[in-house]
């Protein structure tokens, strides 16, 4: 059943890379690596929509599976909440062999009934995961009969593990907002300058960098989806005038769905570096004055740009000198594989090597405008590659997601987290600072000197 | 072997509470890669889904803050239907190519065991297939999510360690060769304080699993896809010549009795190594073993706890603890705290354990970091003045205005995790200086704002007095 469901949710018009494939790559589906036994790595489709969809801080987020799912993974994501924190509750159904053997469905109603009456969520998200999945679980009807009898949203989220990758859970994920919580409720009010971010999951407090900006220049987030995000606002998102697509090529099938649906217009764009972060700005203003808001939004605008990229640039001058000149290494994923780059590039560094495993060909494409033709696009790089790389002091510094951390470390070269577990926000103008000031504290710092020390004995000719 | 039997099992929870909220327990899979890490050259193999892998392979990390080799079988919703055999079969042959290990460490998941698959007789077929795979050792352990947690994942894997790569005709005994089962809740610091006391009474330890080779965080010279140490599967094979059998660990009681059938080795399992009889029987059977005395670094050790023991007598006395985590590590913390006078006023394990009743005082619960949480609020304030849990008690101890003391499986928020020694005589005394520093810490507060009056101020002048001393 979730076969099906993922086959269409390939055939994505809003995606260039989709739209240039034949018919039967378009049915293998845009996972650029097929899972290897014995060489995977990465994420499966649960990770992904529970990614996409647990910064809905006030939901109840229940894991429909055995401890596995959850028990080892609650509470590891640093998407960050300013109100209710119920978010961060880990809940499974924790099946037994005996759940499994009888089937779970009693016990997956008990739970939510449990759930709702202490918690009392707006709505509650049910992952399915792989076993409930395989063994045939109607986790769709018990959700329904659920709503019903409890008078609150209950969501299945048709994602187990089995069925994909990441970034599959991540679409997965889109389609249940739309076709289960986008337009179920109207907003109290609304205004001429409602947006909606999409892919923005307030890692670290990123959406707390970038609202400032928008609240100075008059623009309201209507609904951040997901980060920091409330059911209800989430729930009302159709009411906007443009939607964001922020960093996540996975969530273009969203914003072309309520494009089609409810007439939101949308453009992909980036709060990494001064330069992204003025350029979605002004695209955010330019789309707000055709659907209606007041035509000095864009003067507006362009003063706000002008001011913080002059006060941006003065706080950089601190410390480009240090950063102009060195050699980094990304190895992230995707969106960011271009949208870092230029952030890099405005701090005066060179990056000398980006990996485009998860990228499409349009980010390709980018990366190639910034790099030029001669830029190292590295694929999936073996932990071994890496070391030999970082050894043989091809980059001065690499940033990558935490487990690539061990890699680096290991041969002494500096590195910075730029994924999902970090604790640093890196977004708008204030989030470049930061960036800086991190990079220019791991690479001035005096322990890489520090630990490569040679041993005493080691050292010859000293013994005596 | 079916210490872990369904009829307990699905007595673990309530049937009031249908669901686990912030979970203690972990998967069992994740134990079973645990413990195989602990070998050397190895590669453990988790047969599921990838997102079996990369949560574990995630938690790990953060854990122990190092690269970590587990690999995934990968199986798609296809092969989860049809029969996961092609998985398992190109997975090994990929590791076997890429990665050369001496060791792939098979550990199933509630989704493979699902459809009840037999797994051990396709690997017969899938080795039967492969001669050039020559001496590489497959081990599977069955470790699907749905029968315990973390503990019950290590102690199967060590059990299918001892039933695959110790043989039945061992050869003759060699006298000083000891072997150790070493439980899940010991870190590498602790495997590498085992070994350093075992040897000091001239004895030869043959560890199982050895984390402390692998999991030390040492500065290779070069990168390697495996595990960069641990036990090799050479002295495996010698363990059936040893003496005996040291378990640590009631967890490593069904492996030590399998290699006693096997073998005939003889077994002796120790509940707990922190404490001083604890330690003290270890160290007597040591002597026993050896025929040596203690040398004077272990004799200055004990008395250097003795001494610990005395001067924190008064700081630790009659506090009160709560206790979350696998049933090892509540014996040991919760034992050894009972030596002092401390009262553990509530344990929450993952699974049953029926014997812990005997070394919790308070109320045992079999269940979740939720129950501890409701526990705590049906506590008297001042009940419980410390929480022993993993990183995700760190949220209920600040509600609860308690400190936290981090222990077990995982701690992501706070570095040294695997080097933190607790067994032995200076392990011990390490883990009660650090407990007695939270009580008095916290203690002074307590004893300060109850005291400070917040009526009737002293002096004339003062229109209010401090409420508190904060």
């Amino acid at each position: 059943m979730a076969n099906r469901k993922s086959a269409a949710l390939f055939d994505e018009p809003g995606c260039t890379t989709n739209r240039a494939k034949s018919d039967t790559q378009r049915k293998i589906g845009c996972s650029a690596r097929s899972l290897a036994p014995g060489a995977a790595a990465g994420g499966c489709a649960f990770d992904g929509a529970k990614i996409a969809l647990q910064p809905i801080a006030d939901a109840a987020h229940l894991v429909h599976g055995p401890i596995a799912c959850e028990g080892n993974s609650w509470d590891s994501r640093h998407a960050l909440s300013s109100g209710p924190q119920l978010f961060r509750t880990g809940m499974t159904t924790d099946l037994s062999e005996l759940d499994i053997i009888h089937g779970g469905e009693k016990k997956l109603y008990r739970a939510i009934k449990a759930i709702v009456e202490r918690f009392r969520p707006p709505a509650v998200f049910v992952y399915v995961t792989c076993v409930p999945a395989l063994t045939g679980d109607d986790v769709e009807t018990v959700c329904a009969v659920a709503s019903e009898d409890f008078a609150t949203p209950v969501i299945p989220v048709d994602a187990p593990g089995f069925v994909g990758s990441k970034s599959l859970g991540n679409k997965l994920a889109g389609k249940v907002l739309l076709e289960r919580v986008i337009g179920t409720r109207e907003p109290a009010t609304v205004t001429a300058c409602d947006i909606n971010l999409i892919g923005e999951y307030n890692v670290a407090g990123e959406l707390w960098q970038v609202k400032p900006l928008l609240d100075r220049l008059g623009i309201r987030i209507l609904a951040a989806i997901t980060g920091d995000g409330r059911y209800a606002d989430v729930a009302s998102a159709h009411r906007a005038r443009v939607n964001m697509v922020v960093c996540s090529q996975a969530m273009v099938a969203l914003a072309r769905g309520m494009e089609e649906r409810f007439g939101i217009p949308f453009f992909e764009g980036s709060f990494y570096g001064i330069g992204n972060t003025s350029d979605a700005l002004r695209r955010l203003a330019d789309h707000l004055v055709r659907a209606g808001a007041p035509a000095d939004l864009a003067d507006r605008t362009e003063a706000l740009i002008a001011g913080e990229e002059q006060r941006t640039n003065d706080v950089l001058a601190r410390y480009r000198l240090q950063l102009t000149g060195k050699r980094v290494l990304l190895y992230t994923g995707g969106v960011k594989s271009w949208s870092v780059v230029s952030a890099l590039h405005e701090l005066g560094m060179t990056v000398v090597g980006t990996s485009v495993r998860k990228s499409t060909a349009e980010d390709q494409d980018r990366i190639r405008d910034l790099l030029g033709e001669e830029a190292m696009l590295v694929g999936q790089v073996p932990a071994k590659e890496m070391y030999r790389r970082l050894r043989a002091g091809e980059a001065d510094i690499l940033m990558s997601g935490g487990r690539t951390q061990f890699v680096a470390l290991k041969t002494k070269t500096p590195w910075l987290d730029i994924n999902q577990e970090r604790d640093d926000a890196y977004a708008g103008y204030d989030g470049i600072a930061s960036l800086a000031r991190r990079l220019h504290g791991t690479l001035t710092s005096p322990v890489w000197a520090e630990v490569r020390r040679p041993a005493p004995w080691t050292l010859t000719g000293l013994a005596s | 072997m079916d210490t872990y039997g369904l009829g307990v099992m699905n007595a673990a929870r309530a049937p009031s509470k249908p669901c686990a909220i912030k979970p203690l327990k972990l998967s069992p899979a994740l134990g079973g890669a645990l413990a195989f890490l602990g070998l050397n050259r190895a590669l453990p193999l988790l047969h599921g889904s990838q997102g079996c892998t990369a949560f574990a392979l995630v938690l790990a990390v953060r854990h122990f803050r190092e690269a970590i080799p587990l690999q995934t079988t990968a199986m798609s919703e296809i092969n989860a239907i049809l029969g996961g055999t092609d998985n398992l079969e190109q997975a090994i042959d990929t590791i076997f190519k890429r990665a050369a290990p001496a060791v792939i460490g098979i550990c199933s998941t509630a989704l493979t065991e699902t459809r009840d698959d037999d797994i051990a007789g396709d690997l017969k077929l899938i080795r039967g297939r492969h001669p050039e795979w020559g001496d590489l050792a497959v081990v599977y352990a069955k470790t699907p999510d749905f029968l315990g947690s973390l503990e019950q994942g290590w102690a199967a894997a060590v059990e299918a360690i001892v039933e695959a790569l110790v043989p039945p005709l061992a050869g003759p005994r060699r006298s000083g060769s000891v072997n150790v089962l070493a439980g899940s809740h010991l870190t590498p610091g602790d495997v590498e304080a085992l070994r350093e006391m075992i040897e000091a009474f001239g004895l030869t330890p043959i560890i199982l699993p050895d984390l402390s080779g692998s999991l030390d965080g040492h500065v290779p010279d070069d990168h390697v896809p495996t595990t960069l140490g641990g036990t090799d599967a050479e002295a495996i094979a010698r363990m059936g010549q040893s003496v005996l059998t040291l378990a640590v660990g009631e967890q490593m009681r069904d492996a030590a009795a399998a290699l006693e059938r096997k073998c005939g080795v003889p077994f002796q399992v120790f509940g707990r190594l922190t404490g001083l009889a604890a330690c003290d029987r270890f160290v007597a059977k040591l002597m026993a073993i050896s025929g040596a005395t203690a040398p004077e670094w272990v004799r200055r050790q004990r008395s250097r706890l003795v001494d610990a023991m005395l001067d924190s007598h008064a700081s630790v006395s009659n506090r009160q603890v709560a206790v979350a985590g696998e049933p090892d590590m509540i014996r040991a913390v919760a034992g050894f705290l009972g030596d002092l006078g401390v009262h553990t006023a509530v344990a929450v394990t993952p699974t049953v354990a029926p014997d812990l009743a005997a070394v919790v005082g308070g109320r045992l619960i079999v269940g979740d970091l939720d129950d501890l949480e409701t526990a705590l609020g049906e506590a008297e304030a001042g009940d419980v003045d410390l929480i022993i849990a993993n990183s995700h008690g760190e949220e209920i101890a600040r509600s609860c205005g308690v400190p936290l003391y981090r222990a077990g499986f995982p701690i992501f928020d706070r570095l040294g995790a695997g080097h933190r020694v607790t067994v032995g005589y200076e392990g011990s005394r390490e883990l009660l200086f650090a407990l007695a520093n939270l009580f008095i810490e916290y203690g002074h507060h307590q004893r300060a704002a109850g005291l400070a009056p917040s009526a009737n101020p002293i002096g004339g002048a003062r229109e209010h007095a401090p409420a508190s001393s904060h």
